[in-house]
C-alpha cells in the first residue's frame, strides 16, 4: 500500500469499518511504518470524536409518535370497508401474538432460573450460527475504536469494547446478532485457534437471570451481569481459560 | 434498489403536489396529507407497519431536523414520510426498514429545500469542487476534540446540505455506505468522496472557529 489519494479514501473506509479483515490487517501494518498516515487517522478520529461527544443529535417532541399514530390510525379507519366480519377476524389474528406472549410470560415468569437455560441456549446457538455461516464478524478490526463505533446506530445501546490482546485474547471484531427477542452486540475474541463471542445487550433488572456458568453441547458458556448490561462468553475454550477473560473483561 | 429508485421517484412527484397545496395551506399541512383511503393499510398491516418503521422515527426525525433546519419543519416532513411510507408499504419487501425509511424523509426533505427554505447553501457538486488538501491541515487539527458542542453543531450547520446530510447519516446514523448510497441515490465511489469532501471542509470550518475567526 503506497500513500497518496486513493491511501487517504482507504484510511477512511478503514475509520468507518467498511474494509473486510485481509484490507484491515494491511492498513493497520502500513499505519505502523508510515508516520504521515497515522497522523491523519488521528486527524480523523479527533474529527469523529468531536462529532461524537458534541450531543449533535436531535430528539423527537414527545407529542410526535403520538401524532403520526393518530395520524396512520385514521387512515386505517377509513379503510374498514372490507366488512365488520372480516375484520374481527384479523383483529383476533392481530391478537394471537399478544396472548401467545402472556401465554409464554405466565409459563416462564415462575420458573426463574430455567430463563437462564434459555438465554444459554440461545447464545449458544448463535454462536454455532455464526461458525457455521462463516459470519463471525461484521466489522473486522483488532482496533476497539473502530468496533465500538460500528454498533452505532445499529443498537439502542453502546457496549463497551476491550482489547485484550495483552492477556492473550486479541479482539478480532463485531457483529450483530440476535438474541432473547431483541438485537445485542457479539464481541469477538480469539484465544490461539479458538473464536469466543462475547454477546452483550442491557439488562437493567439485576433480579432477571443470575452469573453463572453452565456447559452445553460441548461448548462453555460464562454469565455475568455489569453496569446494567448481561454479557454470556460463549466458546470451545476451556472453562478456566473462558473464566480469566471474563475476569479481565469485568476489570 | 430498483423497487426504492422507483418508489422513490414517485415521492418526489407526489411531493412537488403537495408543494403547490402547501404554499397555499395554512399550518398544520397535517389535514393536507392524510392519505386516501386506497392508500391507507388494514389494521394487520397497520399493526406490521407501526411495528417495522415506529423504531425509526428518532433517526427520521433527526435527518429531517437537520436538513430542514427547523423544529416546525422536521415534524411535518417525518409526519408526511410516513404518511408516503404507507403509500409504498406494499413494495416493501422487507430488508432494511431504517434506509427504506431515511431515503424517503430525504425525498420528503428535498422538496422543502427545492421551495428555497431551510436549505441553506448548496454547492456545484463533486467534480468542481476543490479537494481541500489533507497535508494543508495543521497539527492543531487535533485540537478538534477541544471543540466545544455548539461550536461543532455550527460548523455542521454551515455545511452545504449535500455535504450536511452524509456527514449525519455516517457520523450520527451509524450508516454503512452502502446504506448511505440507498439513501442518497448515489453510486458508492461517489457516497464515498462526498463524504470526504465534507469531513474535510467540516475539519476546515471547526479550525476557523476555534481560532477565533468567523466562518
Amino acid at each position: 500500500m503506497s500513500c497518496g489519494e486513493p491511501a487517504a479514501r482507504l484510511l477512511e473506509a478503514y475509520l468507518d469499518g467498511e474494509l473486510d479483515l485481509v484490507r484491515s490487517l494491511e492498513v493497520e501494518r502500513h499505519l505502523e511504518e508510515c508516520e504521515p498516515c497515522s497522523a491523519a487517522l488521528s486527524r480523523h478520529r479527533a474529527l469523529r470524536s468531536a462529532l461524537r461527544d458534541a450531543s449533535l443529535y436531535y430528539e423527537p417532541p414527545k407529542r410526535l409518535e403520538d401524532r403520526l399514530r393518530t395520524e396512520l390510525g385514521k387512515g386505517s379507519k377509513a379503510a374498514k370497508s372490507g366488512g365488520l366480519a372480516r375484520w374481527r377476524w384479523q383483529a383476533v389474528a392481530a391478537s394471537l401474538p399478544v396472548i401467545a406472549a402472556l401465554a409464554w410470560a405466565l409459563v416462564a415468569i415462575p420458573r426463574g432460573p430455567s430463563n437462564d437455560e434459555l438465554v444459554s441456549q440461545e447464545v449458544v446457538s448463535a454462536h454455532v450460527r455464526s461458525l457455521m455461516a462463516q459470519h463471525l464478524t461484521d466489522v473486522a478490526s483488532s482496533d476497539r475504536h473502530t468496533v465500538k463505533p460500528w454498533f452505532n446506530g445499529k443498537l439502542d445501546f453502546s457496549p463497551e469494547v476491550k482489547d485484550l490482546a495483552g492477556d492473550g485474547y486479541p479482539l478480532v471484531g463485531g457483529r450483530l446478532d440476535y438474541i432473547g427477542g431483541r438485537g445485542v452486540a457479539a464481541l469477538v475474541y480469539q484465544r490461539e485457534k479458538h473464536p469466543i463471542n462475547v454477546f452483550v445487550w442491557p439488562e437493567p433488572d439485576a433480579r432477571a437471570a443470575a452469573d453463572g456458568e453452565s456447559s452445553l453441547r460441548g461448548y462453555n458458556v460464562i454469565r455475568w451481569r455489569r453496569s446494567g448490561m448481561r454479557y454470556s462468553a460463549v466458546s470451545d475454550l476451556n472453562p478456566p481459560e473462558l473464566r480469566e477473560l471474563a475476569r479481565d473483561l469485568q476489570r | 434498489m430498483r423497487e426504492a429508485a422507483r418508489v422513490s421517484g414517485e415521492v418526489v412527484e407526489v411531493g412537488r403536489r403537495h408543494d403547490m397545496m402547501r404554499l397555499r395551506a395554512v399550518r398544520p399541512a397535517a389535514t393536507l396529507l392524510r392519505p386516501r383511503a386506497e392508500d391507507s393499510l388494514d389494521p394487520i398491516e397497520l399493526e406490521r407497519f407501526e411495528r417495522t418503521l415506529l423504531p425509526h422515527m428518532r433517526a427520521a426525525y433527526n435527518l429531517a431536523r437537520w436538513l430542514t433546519r427547523t423544529d416546525q419543519d422536521a415534524e411535518d416532513v417525518v409526519q408526511e414520510a410516513y404518511l408516503r411510507a404507507v403509500r409504498f408499504f406494499g413494495g416493501f419487501r422487507g430488508g432494511d426498514a431504517k434506509a427504506w425509511l431515511l431515503t424517503i424523509v430525504r425525498n420528503t426533505s428535498h422538496s422543502v429545500w427545492q421551495r428555497g427554505r431551510g436549505a441553506g447553501a448548496t454547492v456545484p457538486l463533486d467534480e468542481d469542487t476543490p479537494e481541500v488538501e489533507d497535508a494543508a491541515l495543521g497539527p492543531e487539527d487535533l485540537l478538534l476534540q477541544k471543540a466545544s458542542g455548539q461550536e461543532v453543531r455550527e460548523a455542521l450547520e454551515a455545511l452545504p446540505v449535500e455535504f450536511r446530510e452524509v456527514v449525519v447519516l455516517r457520523e450520527l446514523e451509524g450508516l454503512s455506505y452502502k446504506e448511505m448510497a440507498e439513501v442518497t441515490q448515489l453510486p458508492i465511489g461517489t457516497v464515498m468522496s462526498r463524504l470526504a469532501r465534507a469531513r474535510a471542509r467540516l475539519r476546515l470550518g471547526l479550525q476557523e472557529r476555534l481560532r477565533g475567526g468567523s466562518a
